[in-house]
């Protein structure tokens, strides 16, 4: 298969696809810098001061990206696990082990953020709602996978199981999302809901797409660096420890 | 008729065996040996259908297994090194279930013959598995052997375990089944008394 | 060549699984009791004010419940694993979901059912009465079941892993949050007197939902752990 004159599907071998990975992840990692600087510079220097919550709000900025790129992160690495599965491929597999360290710190971040918010505007470190709610059971299951994952010692049957039980957390994320909903408005005493968000000036606006493309970037840069080290993890081989560079990175490590 | 193509296997990182290619004609048995840790057991699960080779295939009267799945489960009996027994039940009870899950005869005289062509006497059958011996709940296990009308037999050291005289019946149990035009593969450390004529040998090679 | 059909099968499975546990009846009697003691714990905790107990009752008995059918796991698939009988369940030609269902289907005959059957009197421990007893009681017959098969992923995910109990506890509870908000939700609901249809019919659908996708997704699992 050729496509821009390159054949992809030599990349698709551990080997092949480590240099590709590292040439790729400078590129990545100056977008990153580059697009979550602006976006910062965005959301606390340019954004309008909001009516009601004054400054405090700004923190929405890193909030509601992080929230994003913590269910995107989820859906795709949900994707990888069941190419894996279905392909049986190994490459798959290491990128969905790769991407769930990093869904899981956006789950965090979004979680912390949000207390972050919660404190000035509500009065409370942490609010019950329905988003906040659905990030901590999502934080669950990327903890859940990562352990899954850990505590077991066989390759082939850690890469599947974790896969497996990424899918069916991948089917479970919407339903925990209604039911959640659900439950906030069947318990009307909370009345206190960070969808209540404030009213979006287009620089607001901007400046979040600005921060979640920043966070997009992050986000390819540290995967394909955990993927690297994955793939010079797993391939230790004596034929293979001739391409040097690996053979330093697995010793380094 | 039974054959694999190329097999190659590996348990986590360590390579067991690779391209080993055998046929199983009816009326033979394969020997599968090898010390301890050369891939025996990996090699009978994967003719099983619960491990998966690294590498290429293995067929059942021409067709891979892989795709006959069911079809191709209920043409055998496997019996590996775990007894597949509940110590809770009796072996009167074990032996009933595995029966009636085999899709076999599992009425109470038919399975009291089998217990006793085993070796075991009448007395023993009403007792809860856990208080036999070691050999004697082997033996449990092997019952399903002269109750099985399946064609293709899966046995992971059957001898393990048994006396002289369990031996013996076994032995004359295989016998009869390859006559019928069965077939066995059977990972073993000992030689079995069989005409030299039905039984091949395979030795697993990395 | 022979075989069982489909239902002999099933039958087969879950009248083996009966069996034992009639042979071990304690493993019926420790569901019940941890529900009580449990159950009992919270006024002792609480304060026994009947109007909070009423309050919290919803929420107790059913994340006691839910407890309940955390901790019985361990029980579905383990000995099954360990005396080699795992294996033969896997090669009996038939769907391993099928058989799945049976395994489950018995495991929640030992340990869930006495729960819905004892829930009446615990409601009554906690101050509930009439037909919001009615609610709990239908809530956990249609959220037990549910429980066991979505637990029984869980189960089959962790299979003779070390430190297994824990790890299914982190890897199922938050597949049990909306089971757990409708089951609850329902009879909350019965007592502001806004109705328990409503949670009830998406009880339902979380059974039939699981139904439908759990135990193919739990033989896929076991078959990874038996590979």
């Amino acid at each position: 298969m050729s496509f821009l004159g390159i054949n992809w599907f030599k990349y698709s071998s551990p080997q092949a696809f480590h240099p590709l990975a590292g040439r790729m992840i400078p590129w990545f990692s100056a977008a990153a810098l580059a697009l979550i600087g602006i976006g910062l510079y965005f959301g606390f220097f340019i954004a309008p001061t909001d009516f009601q919550q004054g400054d405090a709000y700004r923190i929405i900025f890193v909030h509601v990206p992080a929230a994003w790129m913590s269910m995107f992160l989820y859906v795709i690495m949900a994707a990888w696990a069941g190419l894996g599965l279905g392909l049986n491929a190994r490459p798959s597999f290491m990128m969905a082990q790769a991407i769930a360290p990093t869904g899981a710190m956006f789950t965090f971040l979004a979680l912390l953020t949000g207390a972050m918010w919660g404190k000035p505007t509500w009065g409370a470190w942490w609010v019950w709602d329905a988003r906040l709610t659905s990030e901590l059971i999502l934080l669950f299951q990327y903890i859940g996978i990562i352990l899954l994952r850990t505590s077991i010692d066989d390759l082939r049957r850690a890469d599947r199981a974790s896969a497996v039980f990424a899918l069916v957390g991948v089917v479970n994320v919407p339903i925990i999302y209604f039911s959640v909903r659900w439950w906030n408005t069947l318990h009307q005493g909370a009345s206190v809901s960070m969808t209540a968000s404030p009213k979006m000036a287009a620089t607001m606006v901007t400046a979040m797409l600005v921060m979640t493309l920043g966070f997009w970037m992050y986000s390819f840069a540290v995967t394909l660096a955990r993927v690297r080290c994955v793939i010079a993890e797993r391939e230790r081989q004596p034929s293979w420890g001739k391409n040097s560079s690996i053979q330093e990175v697995a010793e380094a490590r | 008729m039974f054959q694999t193509v190329s097999l190659s296997g590996s348990r986590g990182e360590r390579q067991l065996f690779s391209d080993v290619s055998v046929t199983v004609k009816p009326g033979t048995l394969l020997a599968v040996v090898g010390a301890n840790g050369s891939g025996k057991t990996s090699f009978l699960r994967m003719l099983c259908g619960l491990l998966s080779p690294d590498a290429g295939t293995i067929l059942w009267q021409g067709k891979d297994i892989r795709q006959l799945k069911e079809f191709y489960t209920a043409q055998l009996t496997y019996i590996g090194h775990l007894n597949g027994i509940k110590d809770e039940l009796t072996p009167v009870e074990n032996l009933k279930v595995s029966a009636w899950l085999a899709g076999d005869d599992s009425s109470g005289a038919i399975v009291q013959m089998a217990l006793e062509a085993v070796g075991l006497e009448r007395s023993v059958h009403p007792l809860p598995t856990r208080v036999l011996s070691q050999g004697q709940k082997r033996r449990v296990a092997l019952a399903r052997l002269w109750l099985s009308t399946r064609q293709l037999w899966l046995l992971d050291e059957p001898f393990a375990s048994l006396d002289a005289v369990a031996t013996s019946y076994l032995t004359q149990r295989l016998q009869s089944h390859l006559s019928n035009g069965g077939m066995v593969v059977v990972a073993t450390h000992q030689e079995i008394a069989l005409p030299t004529d039905s039984v091949q040998h395979l030795r697993l090679a990395k | 060549m022979s075989q069982p059909s489909m239902s002999e099968a099933l039958r087969g499975v879950v009248r083996r699984d009966l069996l034992l546990a009639m042979r071990r009846r304690s493993d019926v009697a420790m569901s019940v009791f941890f529900v009580v003691i449990v159950a009992s714990l919270f006024p002792l905790g609480v304060g026994p004010e009947p109007a909070v107990l009423r309050m919290i009752a919803s929420g107790v008995l059913w994340v006691t419940a839910l407890l309940a059918c955390l901790l019985s796991l361990g029980r579905l698939f383990t000995a099954d694993y360990l005396d080699g009988v795992l294996e033969q369940t896997l090669l009996i030609p038939q769907p391993l979901a099928v058989l799945v269902i049976g395994k489950v289907f018995a495991h929640w005959v030992i340990s869930g059912l006495p729960v819905v059957l004892l829930s009446p009197l615990l409601g009554l421990q906690f101050g509930l009465g009439g037909d919001s007893l009615g609610v709990l009681t239908l809530s956990l017959l249609l959220g037990t079941p549910t429980l066991s098969m979505i637990g029984a992923i869980g189960a089959a995910l962790t299979l003779g892993l070390r430190g297994s109990g824990l790890l299914v506890a982190l890897l199922v509870l938050p597949l049990f949050v909306p089971v757990l908000i409708f089951g609850a939700g329902a009879v909350t609901s019965n007592l502001a007197g806004i109705g328990s249809e409503a949670n009830l019919s998406l009880l339902g659908a979380c059974f039939l939902l699981s139904l439908a996708f759990a135990p193919w997704a739990t033989a896929v699992a076991l078959r990874i752990a038996l590979e």
